[in-house]
């Protein structure tokens, strides 16, 4: 066993090496946990030793419930309170569920028109059951540090949308963990990849998980991973094979499951064969109720047929990553295959014959995500001291509005570099009009009706002109997370409104809040002493933070700045002595007011470096 | 550096339209090293929100000075010929019989092939008239002139935005 260290009477430990943050991969089949330890990034056991926790959660009467491996034993027993797979019904709502009737769940809509699970334990939101996954993690690595978890990067595949995306970080915040950014599934794998071979030059990551697929074309050069393009198809993975495989069972065998029990069964064994058919020629199938059929045989010549619309359907998204790349297949220098779906050998096949070279197959596709998303969890906890790792990368699909005619107007188009922020001038359609209606979609399609409706919201006060004359400029802002907020401005009387785009199948902060005081994680504490601790560390960040910048940047300010900031300092340690958590949280705002300016600076003084440097190599 | 300083001023290169795409994407990773809000993640809301307005000028300076189209309309915008592709349509007149040519192929085409023929015939015609524009803008410092020539470019990308569309259903 390693020795533990302990710090010298009267001195701290370096509040630095105290920021447990870890890395969760949240997938369909399985999710996993993995932090940076001793310098090296690796996935956390639960107390058997086991890294993958099935991402499968059981309801049972009297609130009680199974989390992982438990929750799996009891898929075929218990289908109606057993939820998998509930990463693809992520910000979705009822009508988007496609295969419904082949799932074996009760679905119900909730008012906002999000899709909802009936269960012996409640009505569940897929953001409740993903919860219950995160915090399950959460306990994992708590558990592990013996200590509070700073907060985490997680994973989302690249081809999520703005719903999708907002719905994971809703997860988060629901099983009380600190997202310090989510990023995308393969440029997580790119990094862990990247770093572990030294990769410099243009890489695909082919990503087919279990419910999603993704493509992205990074450039990588020293320490920086610029994701080039990205596409897939967010329901599309390992599931379907399943699917497909079960539909042709049922159609050559003449068995049709009719019970959830049965359909739950189908499926469990579709899975066994496919997975046994990467190794097997052929594989009896088992488990079918039939008195029509014996044994029925299956090959690996009909399971590559009764599937190859799906592998059909990610070459062709690879194919489309290329075109938007400007970059042709001789251009890649490798293709490395990340998720549990790539083992299937026709998929490996399928994407060697496309780019005439054998993929790369050396990480283990199950634990890269969670890995490279641990080694970016690190450097943004500030582990790292000035990391020289930065990801610059995209979003995967066109932003826009809707327009007369119900036509859809790019205003951010795909694989826009993140952060972003672009403007589009519109005006008004009749006389005298004083609001504008705007709404917000995205994808690729130019009618609305084929994109996804992200949010409504309504521009009022404008003063009445004719048609045509007001000039009302509206801005998509895209953060460093993916996630979209929109603001509408008149220019002529500076009429505005703004919103944070709250998908239209989200959840409004209310619920959230709701959710939060019911919930689970949150059950056995008393709601008003975690609101304190949570404010209390909140401020001790913020102290932290504005410490180490005066340590290397403070000679930027001169004595009456750097006066007010000590002051600020002073009041908000005093604050927090405070038993109330809103003196805490405004002395901790206040704080961050007074470092605004210096933040200011600093940043130019960063930019003046970043200039400076390159004229020194370049004379 | 503020954020209203010019893209050139920005990247610290001059004002021209030739430019160099590797010095430009260097110049761009070292800028967002020191300003992506990644690298601020755990210093509190207000050096987030600075980070966040650097970076999108960044980013915003970078998308704007690697694509010539964007480059050149930024020149001469920045030179007093704003290109006002709404209102104004002059551009030179050859151009628009060979676009009545391209649309008609572009109509007939039924074929990946044959839309990737009329792809390699507008990269070439756009490939000339960007060496135009470089003649305008950075040897004659005819700004009008260049300005025209930007507007028949626009015509080009957008029906390469076309061919685009129609090899993606493809």
């Amino acid at each position: 066993m390693a020795l533990l260290q302990i710090s010298e009477p009267g001195q701290t430990p370096n509040p630095h090496e105290r920021r447990i943050a870890v890395g969760i991969d949240l997938g369909t089949t399985h999710s996993l946990v993995a932090a940076v330890r001793s310098g090296a990034a690796e996935c956390l056991p639960d107390d058997q030793g086991r890294v993958i926790l099935p991402s499968v959660v059981r309801y049972l009467p009297d609130n009680k419930r199974q989390i992982g491996f438990e929750a799996l034993a009891n898929v075929a027993i218990d289908p109606l309170n057993t939820i998998a797979s509930v990463k693809r019904l992520m910000g979705r709502g009822l009508n988007d569920i496609v295969n419904r009737d082949k799932l074996p769940y009760a679905f119900t809509a909730s008012e906002s028109g999000m899709v909802s699970l009936e269960t012996v334990g409640g009505t569940k939101s897929p953001v409740e059951i993903s919860a219950e996954i995160l915090a399950t993690l959460r306990y994992r690595a708590e558990d592990t540090f013996n200590d509070d978890l700073f907060g985490a990067v997680i994973t989302v595949p690249a081809y999520f949308d703005d719903a999708q995306r907002q719905a994971t970080k809703d997860a988060a915040q629901l099983a009380g963990i600190n997202v310090l950014r989510l990023i995308n599934e393969p440029t997580a794998a790119a990094i862990a990849y990247g770093l572990d071979n030294a990769a410099e030059g243009v890489y695909a990551i082919y990503d087919l998980g279990g419910g999603t697929f993704d493509i992205s074309i990074l450039r990588l050069t020293q320490g920086v991973f610029e994701v080039i393009a990205t596409g897939g198809d967010s329901a599309l993975g390992g599931d379907d094979f399943d699917r497909a495989l079960a539909d042709f069972i049922s159609a050559e065998t003449g068995y049709f499951p009719r019970t959830a029990s049965e359909k739950a069964a189908l499926l469990v064994e579709a899975r066994r064969c496919k997975e046994a058919l990467s190794t097997a020629n052929s594989i009896a199938v088992q488990a079918i109720n039939t008195t029509a059929t014996g044994i029925f045989m299956l090959s690996k010549e009909q399971f590559v047929k009764a599937t190859q619309h799906l592998t059909d359907k990610t070459m062709s998204a690879v194919k489309k990553a290329l075109r938007d790349a400007k970059l042709a297949k001789e251009d890649i220098k490798g293709v490395v295959m990340v998720g549990g779906s790539t083992r299937m050998p026709h998929i490996q096949q399928a994407v060697a014959d496309l780019f005439g070279k054998p993929p790369l197959t050396n990480v283990n596709p199950d634990e890269v995500v969670a890995l490279g998303a641990a080694i970016q969890a690190n450097q943004l906890a500030g582990n790292n001291g000035v990391g020289d790792l930065l990801l610059l990368d995209v979003i995967p699909l066109s932003l826009g509005i809707e327009t007369m005619g119900g036509l859809a107007e790019r205003i951010v188009p795909r694989n826009q570099t993140i952060p972003t922020a672009m403007a589009q001038d519109f005006t008004t359609y009749k006389d005298g009009q004083t609001a504008l209606a705007l709404h917000v979609v995205q994808g690729e399609r130019d009618l609305v009706t084929d994109c996804r409706s992200l949010a409504r919201f309504e521009l009022r006060g404008i003063p009445p002109m004719a048609a045509g004359a007001a000039k009302i400029r509206v801005t998509f802002t895209v953060d460093a997370d993916g996630l979209l907020s929109v603001a509408a401005k008149e220019l002529g009387s500076g009429v505005e409104s703004n919103i944070v785009v709250k998908p239209s199948y989200g959840l409004s902060d209310d619920q959230i809040a709701t959710m939060l005081k019911d919930s689970f994680s949150t059950a056995q504490q008393d709601m008003k002493s975690r609101a304190l601790i949570e404010a209390r560390v909140d401020a001790d960040r913020m102290v932290l933070a504005t410490q180490s910048a005066l340590d290397i940047d403070g000679h930027l300010l001169n004595t009456d700045e750097a006066g007010v900031i000590a002051a600020s300092i002073a009041a908000l340690l005093i604050a927090k002595e405070a038993d109330d958590a809103a003196v805490v949280e405004s002395a901790t705002s206040d704080l961050a007011k007074a470092t605004e300016a210096f933040a200011a600076m600093r940043m130019n003084s960063g930019i003046a470096k970043a200039l400076a440097g390159k004229n020194i190599e370049t004379i | 550096m503020n954020l209203q300083a010019t893209d050139f001023e920005l990247f610290e290169i001059p004002a021209q339209f030739a430019q160099n795409r590797s010095v430009l994407d260097a110049k761009w990773k070292d800028l967002q090293r020191e300003a992506h809000p990644d690298k601020f993640a755990a210093q509190g809301a207000a050096a987030q929100r600075i980070a966040m307005q650097w970076s999108v000028r960044i980013n915003e300076a970078y998308n704007r000075l690697k694509d010539p189209l964007k480059r050149a309309t930024y020149l001469c915008e920045l030179n007093g010929a704003p290109i006002e592709a709404h209102t104004n349509t002059s551009m030179p007149p050859a151009f628009m019989m060979m676009q009545i040519e391209w649309r008609e192929a572009l109509e007939e085409a039924g074929t990946a092939e044959e839309l990737e023929k009329i792809e390699h015939q507008t990269a070439n015609y756009k490939h000339e008239q960007l060496s135009k524009i470089e003649q305008f803008i950075d040897a004659k410092h005819d700004y009008a002139a260049a300005a025209n020539e930007v507007r028949a470019l626009m015509f080009v990308a957008r029906f390469v935005g076309e061919i685009e569309a129609r090899l993606d259903k493809m």
